[in-house]
């Protein structure tokens, strides 16, 4: 009996094996899917809100007064569209082209640089299938997937059972978790943990380096040789590794060098391959399409016909710098999301947030349009944290506007 | 959790046979088992200077009320639904081995003793699992492989 399964969007990992019943287009049951992807999905409400000013108004309206906002401004900021389709990313790009604006996704202070360096060649990759099928030797860094990704372990990096790893992951398998403190993760992978200081990644790094080459790791903070010769010991003979890199490696390196480093020194003893964990399930098809379009993966301006790109056009740089006139956020939060000292200048400027919850910036934005879920009241493609494209079918039926079509009205309108 | 000698000591201890065993020791051993419950023991449950200890002996089993016959308890509050114990169990992997046992939705959850149903595991067959029956094995497959030890036998 073939059953009807639905994607789950609920984070990077895109889970393709959700059975869900629904009646009269509200979801009872979710199966198969962790506590993420159950609270994503149940999330849906009945009608749609429109507020201008934060009054109610009708769709025309508000659609009317967004396009006033970004006809008006020299300057607009489109931010966010980490949980939107790819259809609604390209057209993002492209109402930023139309609009001269500066475009930004979370990904400038994410894992942006580990996307960009992944879509330059600098590592060798893999997709979440091969992990499953072939990894005997997966690394966890500064990620803690038993908490940001519930089903890593268990649907694709150490449980299952793969085409190649038959007998199970007592046997075949071994997860290493490299973090600052002890994590839901790190506590699965037992003896396999190695605590390091916070910052302290990129020396732990060099020693392992040396480890690897069988000189004698030293660590600033004492970290035990034997523990670390042990590690390269493991890692020398795996036959297919996979490292995943989460944000606590990317945030204590200045730059990307030591992993770089690190992923060649690999490769040279043995097999090993890099796959980010990115958290919000499209962003990597947002640095995808962006880097197809500009050859930059986030933090651009679009100006007269040419792309300027640096990091004073992220969000960050360019609310401190108050550069920006206006804002277009799409299903992001960023006056929860940023510290203080730079979301407040969000607070001056006219912001446009079309999200499919009450969230602090939809509250204080001057129109705010309440969209669908998008994977679960309309559908689209996305790419998954490891690159592969996933098409999905919206679950049940809204007569919300998918921020896809939110968009296309805006365009219209200006 | 307790001892039968303990749960003795908290007994009537008059050997009264109202409980239909030979006496008080037999009783709670029986309770130790999970055979009886304290409402079994009339005296315990009726006479005023028991309450003290029927109150304390029916708080010590409270916890393992909602167990299933191996004795296997879900705190709910706990799990989060990552699947770990549905993939890691023997028995799961050996009847659904495309389905669970690669880590995908399940394609025969009648068979299964762990699956996920709204974010929470939930445990049904459990007369399959291997810490049940004849030969009955210390299997603790589902227990190891939770982050955040929701799953307990009792």
């Amino acid at each position: 009996m073939e059953k009807n399964y639905y994607v789950c969007t609920g984070c990077g990992m895109l889970c393709d094996d959700i059975e869900v019943e629904s009646e009269k287009n509200i979801v009872n049951k979710v199966h198969t899917a962790c506590r993420v992807g159950v609270a994503h999905m149940k999330e849906g409400r009945e009608s749609a809100v429109f507020r201008v000013d934060d009054k109610p108004v009708d769709e025309a309206t508000a659609i009317s007064e967004a396009a006033a906002i970004l006809k008006n401004a020299k300057n607009p900021l489109i931010f966010g569209l980490g949980t939107s389709t790819n259809e609604t990313q390209k057209l993002a790009i492209e109402l930023a082209r139309k609009t001269s604006a500066t475009l930004d996704d979370t990904s400038s202070f994410c894992l942006g640089r580990v996307v960009e360096a992944l879509l330059q060649n600098k590592f060798k990759v893999c997709t979440l299938d091969d992990v499953r099928n072939k990894a005997d030797v997966t690394i966890f860094w500064g990620a803690d997937p038993s908490d940001s990704h519930p089903r890593h372990l268990s649907k694709h990096s150490y449980f299952p059972r793969g085409t190649e790893k038959q007998r199970g992951w007592e046997e075949e398998r071994t997860a290493i978790a490299i973090d600052v403190r002890k994590s839901h993760t790190a506590k699965i992978c037992g003896n396999y943990f190695f605590q390091i200081p916070p910052g302290g990644d990129a020396e732990f790094i060099d020693a392992l380096i040396a480890g690897l080459s069988g000189k004698l790791p030293k660590t600033s903070y004492n970290f035990p040789p034997k523990r670390i010769l042990e590690l390269a010991n493991i890692l020398k003979g795996a036959k297919f590794g996979v490292v995943f890199v989460g944000l606590g490696l990317v945030y204590s390196l200045e730059n990307l060098e030591p992993l770089i480093r690190l992923m060649d020194a690999l490769n040279e003893k043995a097999n090993f391959h890099l796959i980010p964990m990115v958290g919000h399930y499209n962003m990597r098809g947002f640095n995808e399409n962006l880097f197809e379009e500009t050859g930059h993966v986030n933090s651009v301006k679009f100006e007269d016909g040419t792309v300027k790109h640096g990091p004073e056009y992220s969000i960050v740089e360019s609310l401190k710098a108050k550069t920006v006139d206006a804002a277009l956020i799409i299903g992001s939060d960023p006056l929860s999301s940023l510290p203080r000292s730079v979301a407040k200048n969000l607070l001056e400027i006219p912001v446009i947030s079309l999200d499919p919850c009450e969230t602090l910036t939809s509250r204080r934005a001057k129109v705010y349009i309440n969209t669908a879920i998008s994977g679960v009241e309309s559908g689209g493609s996305a790419t998954r944290m490891d690159g592969v494209k996933v098409n999905f079918k919206p679950v049940v039926e809204t007569t919300r506007l998918s921020d896809e079509a939110v968009l296309k009205k805006i365009m219209e309108a200006l | 959790m307790t001892n039968a000698m303990e749960l003795y000591q908290m007994l009537p201890k008059t050997n009264c046979k109202k409980c239909g065993k030979t006496s008080c020791m037999a009783f709670a051993v029986a309770l130790m088992a999970r055979e009886l419950t304290p409402e079994d023991c009339p005296p315990l449950k009726e006479e005023p200077k028991y309450k003290e200890s029927y109150e304390k002996i029916s708080g010590l089993f409270k916890p393992s009320e909602g167990a299933t016959e191996t004795g296997l308890i879900v705190h709910e509050d706990l799990c989060f639904g990552c699947g770990n114990c549905v993939v890691a169990c023997p028995v799961n992997v050996a009847n659904d081995p495309y389905g669970v046992g690669s880590g995908n939705a399940p394609k025969n959850a009648g068979k299964l003793i762990l699956t996920i149903e709204d974010g929470i595991v939930k445990a049904q067959n459990v007369g399959e699992c291997r810490r049940f029956g004849k030969n009955k094995i210390l299997c603790n497959g589902c227990i190891v492989t939770c982050p955040v030890e929701a799953i307990e036998f009792v």
